[in-house]
Parts: structure tokens; C-alpha cells; sequence
């Protein structure tokens, strides 16, 4: 049965720090109404709002469900998704599933560690760019896949992917049309070997 | 919602549709939208308004249609005409379209996009779980329902008992899809018999395995198929409550669930009293959060309920204990995708597709060395040469097939001897693989099966939730090995001990990770071992992949 961390009154609504981020993680707590069960769908909430799971973050949302601490870190470390370390301005992510490594993506990875001089999973040191690796994105017919920011770009080589995460850093937003562009080249390249 | 009332609002979609002169369908599933569908169809969409022709001709975004490489995919839908796909539209080729079907105007742009009628692609596929995906609006209820979504529900709550929906579903022959292939029906009625105060019903949709995306394309371009599929599922094992477990990679797939929920409940196929009938069924959805073992049903329930995603030894069996103790059925979202055809067409008519065993179709997530990538429903016991090269279109630039590989993780390759073997359950495991949640990557030529290996290892590293040592500490070994072997540092010896360890893992891990870590190592070292020697003996990787480290 789903346990349910009954609210007692007297305990503090909100943050003391008044901080508006732990406004979203309330209001996903009330939601599932503080059932203990909702960890991972907070924890979720949480990472979207800061960008990270910071220390004093997983302590609130251990208190407010009324779980142990080593509890509440034992999940979010077990999970990818959750960080407890800051994110870069930018992200990268490479797509090493089977059909992107048919496609040779360690090639990219290989290519962007030499690049910016980090390793897949870590920032670099100006805080502006995190690189990191994922199983799949299911978008196999466009491999090798990469996603960067918000934008997926299929059909990368080396050469490609370092000079977008380039233009990314320098502010410019790689336009939807060049991709398509590149992606139909790509393919036209395959097509012709 | 009784009967008259669904099929009325069946009516009224189907009566709504006809009116449109032409319908432009624009897919809206992930992969195309990467490559740009979102465009297209603010394009299609554009084009239309400026010529006022709204009530005459509409834009649709649809489900996946297939040929993911070739996407963003238009097709094009004109009364008393055959449907025309054209590929890799773009907003300026979306233009053209509406030109040629609606203006009546010459578009010479268009030629050689068009994809044939009679394409092997589309030919050779039985399309029964995936048949609506690609015509029907995964956002809209009405789209499902002119389709004859939910008569199957309705059919099975007014005609039929708990104990005849379970006993159809046996009589289908339907085995999971998850990769296992443990027979749908016996499992049901087990969960149906297990006692227990209450019982839920999940849907495992943590789609983990590198190069399978069958199930996230199912859950984006016909989510109500897998409602209805779980609401029969619950009325047969008597479960008041489902849970649907997306993977946290796909929230698109989560946001059109979410939907389908909400619009289901308010139309009252979900809910209290599904149907104006006496039954209840809530469906919710959980996230993941990036974790493979998530994908094993133990560890799926330990992350339901909020936990680290660590298996359990079974028995226990979730279908006596699972969800807090009470019990629980768990299929694959391509199972319950099966469902609400084999009540509403018939266990007959679909034991009447696939082999004496395995029977119905599967998806297949066709990816890798292969001209034509995408997603694929194919009747269960095609050869692989079927797939390749006629589905597929073969290998690109004409180079030689050298191994398929499917299961993902817990898999195995097909080499080219076995092209011409039939595809099931039974066969695969003969061959050494396993049929999986379906992903099946070609591999040319130029795939180094070592590396390959190395590959799949490092991901089971990676994943293994380090519960249990032989699995948590094997798999570090077991890759550290290949690293060595394909850096040409290994000796025969070390092979010896490679193979040693894979037969420990394999038998003494906790659970279906651990267990099926070794198999990419087996299946590979069974039919490429020449490799591994090659690369041991000789300092020389065939198929020009692997570095070799100097000789020490």
C-alpha cells in the first residue's frame, strides 16, 4: 500500500530561505501528497529547478517526506539522471547506443575530450560546458545522434559535432536548416560509398 | 461512455475526416521531429490558412510511419486515391506538396521523393500492433476511437468474465514481448488466481536496451492502444490500478500518455465505473530516471514504489508478491499493445499469423549498417535475409553482411550463415541470441566482434547495480579482458580464463542482467572466434578497428 508521510502540524511550509526553486519542489510534494513513494518524481522536480541536487536540497526533501537522509542519497545517486554536482552553461550529450557505435560516436566523444580537454562526464573548468554520454535515444536512423542543448543532431562526424558545440559556445544557435542540410549530405555521402 | 455512445463519437470522427478533400499527414514522433518534422508541419499547416482552404484540406500530426532515416515523413491522404509518402520533406518540399495535391499546380521538386506503394519495406511488414501508428493523432481520443479504439474494452466488459479474457488471451498464443517470451496468458491467469486484497497491473516501458525504441514509438504514436490494453488486463486479473513505467529518456512519450490518460478518464474509459460498467481502473504514470536494471521486473517495482531500482531474488514472483507486497502483472507495453487486437479481432484470427510456436508479429527497431533504418512490424518467423535486404534494402554501398545483432545487451549476433533461418522465440536461442525487446542491429564488414563485445560489456559495467559480486566485480573483469584482447595484449591463456569467468557470471548472478552479461562474449567467440585468435596471435584486428597496443 502506498505509504503516505503524514503532514504534522506545526512543521515549517516552504523553505526558511524563501528561495522561489523549493516553491516547485512543494508544490510536487503536495501533488503526490507527500507520499514517500513520489521520491524519484521529486527528486526529478528538484534537479529540473536547480540544475543539480545540492546537499542542503536532498536534506529538505528527505525532512518533508520523512525519510532518512542516507535514504534519499541512496536513491539519487543510484540514478543517472540525478547530479549532485553543478551543470555546465551547455550540455552534450553523445548517444552511445548500439547503432551510434555502428556509426562510430566514440570517434565524436574521442574527438570533443580532445577538444575541450575533459572527460565524457565532466565541466569544463569555466563551468561552460559539460560533456556526457547516454545509452540510446531512440532516434537509431539518425545515428550517431547528438544532443546538444535542447537541439538533436543526427547523422555527426567528429569534425561536424566540435564545430557546433564551437558555434554553441560562442553564443550562435546552430539553425535548424543548417542540420537538415548537413544531415542531408550526410546521407547523400553514404549513399554514394 | 456505453456503446451507442462510442460508436456515434466513432461516427462523428469518421464523418469529420471525410469532409476534408485531402488530409496531410505529418509525423510527430521523435525521430522525425529531431530531424525536423516540427517545421514541416507548421509549414503544411501555413499553407493551408493562406489559402483560406481550413474547412477543405487538414494538416494531422500523426505517429511514426516507418523509414525513420528518410524522415521527416508527409503522406498524403485524398479521397478515392492511394496514399503518397514523400521523404525527407522540408518546409520548402512541404510547400511543393500542397502545390501538387491541393493547388493542382506541377511540382517537378517532388520527383524521386515519393516513396513507392509497393515497397519492400511496406510490403513485407504484417502491421498489427503498430496499425494505426502513422494514420491516427496519438493526441487525440477521437483519432483512436474512429479506428475502433476501445471496442475491445467494452466488448470484454460486457460479454465476457475475468476468467474468458484470460483464457482468449492463452488461446492467442501471444508470448511477452519484453525478451523473454514467457506465454502472456498463463501469466495473467496466474495473477488472476494469486489472492491478495488488491492487484495492479504494470506496464514496463523502461525501454533500456542500446538500439530498441519499439516501445517508446508505440507509447508516442498510439498510447490509447496501450490503455485499452492494460484496462482489459486489469478487468482480467482484477486490478483496480495500473502503473505505466516510461523510460526517463522519453518525456515525449510521458506527455502523450499523460494525455491519453486525462482525455480516457474524462470520457470515462478510465477511471470509476470504466464504461458504465461496475469496474475501476486508474492508470499512472511513473518516470525512470535513467537506470537499465530498471528494465527487470524486481528492480521495476523497487523504482515504482520509489526505491533504489535493485533486483530481488525470485520466487517470490511479482504475480503472488509484487507492488507492495500485493500481487502484480507486468508486461511489456508491446504486449498490452497486442491486446486490444486479439480480443476485438479474435485469438483465432491472430494465432493465425507467425510460426506453430511464437505466433503474431513483432517490432522490430532496424538499425545500423543497413540502407533502410527504421521501425518495423513484421510477422513472427521471417527469415533475417527478409529483413536485411528486402525490408532493410541491404547493406549500403553493397558491402557484405557480417552479423545482425539483436537483444541488445543480453543478446547475441546472427552471422550471415543463419540469414536464411526463420526469426522466433525458439530459433534465436539455438542460434544463441535471444529475440529481446526487438532491436536489431546490421553490422558490416567493417565491425570489429571483439570490439563489439567490448562494447555491450561496457554498458552491463556500467549498469550493474552492484548488488550482487558476480555480476558487480565479473563484468570489470570480463571487460578488462576485452580491453585487453583488442589492444592485441592478451594471450590464449587469458581467453581460457575470459570464458571461465563468463560461465560463472552467467550461472551464479543475482538476476537477468548479470545472468546475460556473458552472451555478447558467447555468441561472438561461438561464430568469430578466428577474431579473438586473430587479435591474440597475430597483433592484427581484421576488420581494421581496434588499435593494437605495442607488443609488450
Amino acid at each position: 500500500m502506498p505509504t503516505t508521510g503524514t503532514k504534522k502540524k506545526g512543521v515549517q511550509e516552504g523553505h526558511p530561505s524563501g528561495d522561489p526553486r523549493y516553491k516547485g519542489i512543494d508544490r510536487v510534494l503536495k501533488k503526490q501528497h507527500y507520499q514517500q513513494d513520489a521520491l524519484i518524481e521529486v527528486l526529478t522536480s528538484a534537479q529540473e529547478a536547480f540544475g543539480y541536487l545540492p546537499e542542503e536540497v536532498l536534506i529538505y526533501i528527505a525532512r518533508q517526506l520523512k525519510l532518512p537522509f542516507s535514504w534519499v542519497y541512496g536513491v539519487a545517486t543510484f540514478y543517472h539522471f540525478f547530479s549532485l554536482k553543478p551543470q555546465g552553461e551547455h550540455t552534450c550529450i553523445v548517444c552511445l547506443g548500439t547503432a551510434c557505435y555502428v556509426g562510430k560516436a566514440n570517434e565524436i566523444v574521442d574527438a570533443l575530450q580532445d577538444e575541450f580537454h575533459i572527460e565524457a562526464g565532466q565541466t569544463t573548468p569555466d563551468g561552460k560546458l559539460t560533456l556526457t554520454t547516454t545509452r540510446c535515444l531512440g532516434c537509431c536512423g539518425l545515428a550517431p545522434v547528438v544532443v546538444l542543448g535542447e537541439q538533436v543532431l543526427g547523422k555527426e562526424t567528429p569534425e561536424s559535432t566540435v564545430a557546433k558545440v564551437k558555434a554553441r559556445l560562442a553564443g550562435a544557435q546552430v539553425e535548424a536548416a543548417v542540420a537538415a542540410e548537413a544531415m542531408s549530405g550526410a546521407r547523400e555521402e553514404t549513399a554514394a560509398t | 461512455m456505453n456503446r451507442t455512445e462510442l460508436y456515434a463519437l466513432a461516427q462523428s470522427e469518421l464523418d469529420r475526416q471525410q469532409k476534408f478533400r485531402c488530409r496531410l499527414l505529418c509525423c510527430a514522433s521523435t525521430p522525425c521531429i529531431s530531424s525536423g518534422g516540427l517545421a514541416v508541419q507548421e509549414a503544411l499547416k501555413k499553407a493551408i490558412e493562406t489559402d483560406g482552404l481550413q474547412a477543405e484540406v487538414e494538416a494531422v500530426a500523426t505517429g511514426c510511419m516507418g523509414p525513420c532515416s528518410r524522415g521527416p515523413l508527409v503522406t498524403v491522404k485524398m479521397e478515392g486515391k492511394e496514399d503518397v509518402i514523400y521523404e525527407n520533406v522540408t518546409p520548402e518540399i512541404a510547400e511543393k506538396i500542397v502545390d501538387k495535391h491541393v493547388r493542382k499546380l506541377s511540382a517537378p521538386e517532388l520527383e524521386g521523393r515519393a516513396l513507392p506503394s509497393d515497397w519492400p519495406f511496406f510490403v513485407k511488414q504484417k502491421k498489427i500492433v503498430l496499425a494505426d501508428s502513422g494514420t491516427i493523432d496519438p493526441e487525440k481520443l477521437d483519432s483512436y476511437i474512429a479506428r475502433g479504439g476501445y471496442t475491445a474494452l467494452i466488448h470484454a466488459l460486457r460479454e465476457m468474465s475475468p476468467e474468458e479474457v484470460c483464457e482468449e488471451i492463452v488461446r492467442s498464443g501471444i508470448r511477452g514481448r519484453g525478451g523473454a517470451g514467457y506465454p502472456t496468458g498463463l501469466k495473467w491467469h496466474m495473477v488472476r488466481k494469486a489472492p491478495g486484497e488488491r492487484k495492479f497491473v504494470v506496464a514496463n516501458g523502461d525501454e533500456g536496451d542500446p538500439g530498441a525504441y519499439m516501445d517508446r514509438t508505440l507509447m508516442e504514436s498510439d498510447p490509447h492502444r496501450v490503455l485499452e490494453g492494460m484496462a482489459i488486463a486489469g478487468y482480467a486479473v482484477g486490478a483496480d490500478q495500473g502503473y505505466i513505467y516510461v523510460r526517463g529518456e522519453y518525456p515525449l512519450a510521458a506527455k502523450r500518455l499523460e494525455r491519453a490518460i486525462k482525455a480516457a478518464e474524462r470520457k470515462g474509459m478510465l477511471g470509476m465505473r470504466v464504461m458504465e460498467s461496475n469496474f475501476n481502473f486508474r492508470i499512472d504514470i511513473r518516470m525512470g530516471a535513467g537506470a537499465f536494471v530498471c528494465g527487470e521486473e524486481t528492480a521495476l517495482m523497487a523504482s515504482i514504489m520509489g526505491r533504489r531500482g535493485q533486483p530481488v531474488p525470485r520466487p517470490p514472483y511479482p504475480a503472488n508478491k509484487g507492488l507492495w507486497g500485493f500481487p502484480t502483472l507486468i508486461n511489456n507495453v508491446e504486449t498490452f499493445g497486442n491486446i486490444a487486437a486479439i480480443i476485438g479481432q479474435g485469438a483465432d484470427w491472430y494465432a493465425s499469423h507467425g510460426t506453430e510456436k511464437s505466433k503474431g508479429a513483432k517490432i522490430f527497431a532496424l538499425a545500423g549498417k543497413v540502407v533502410n533504418t527504421g521501425l518495423i512490424e513484421v510477422p513472427i518467423g521471417i527469415t533475417l535475409r527478409e529483413i536485411v535486404y528486402d525490408i532493410g534494402g541491404g547493406i549500403p554501398g553493397g558491402r557484405p553482411f557480417k552479423a545482425a545483432q539483436t537483444g541488445g545487451p543480453s543478446g547475441g549476433c546472427i552471422p550471415a550463415e543463419y540469414l536464411d533461418t526463420p526469426i522466433d522465440y525458439e530459433t534465436l536461442q539455438k542460434l544463441g541470441s535471444i529475440m529481446g525487446s526487438g532491436g536489431l542491429i546490421v553490422m558490416d564488414d567493417q565491425s570489429c566482434m571483439p570490439d563489439v563485445a567490448k562494447f555491450f560489456m561496457e554498458f552491463c559495467m556500467d549498469e550493474s547495480c552492484g548488488k550482487c559480486s558476480p555480476c558487480r566485480a565479473g563484468t570489470v573483469q570480463m571487460h578488462r579482458m576485452l580491453d585487453k584482447i583488442t589492444k592485441g595484449l592478451a594471450t590464449m591463456d587469458d581467453l581460457a580464463r575470459l570464458e571461465e569467468l563468463c560461465l560463472m557470471v552467467k550461472e551464479t548472478s543475482l538476476c537477468g542482467l548479470g545472468q546475460t552479461a556473458p552472451n555478447p562474449i558467447y555468441s561472438t567467440l561461438r561464430y568469430f572466434r578466428d577474431e579473438y585468435e586473430a587479435h591474440i596471435k597475430e597483433h592484427h584486428c581484421p576488420a581494421g578497428v581496434c588499435q593494437m597496443a605495442a607488443k609488450p
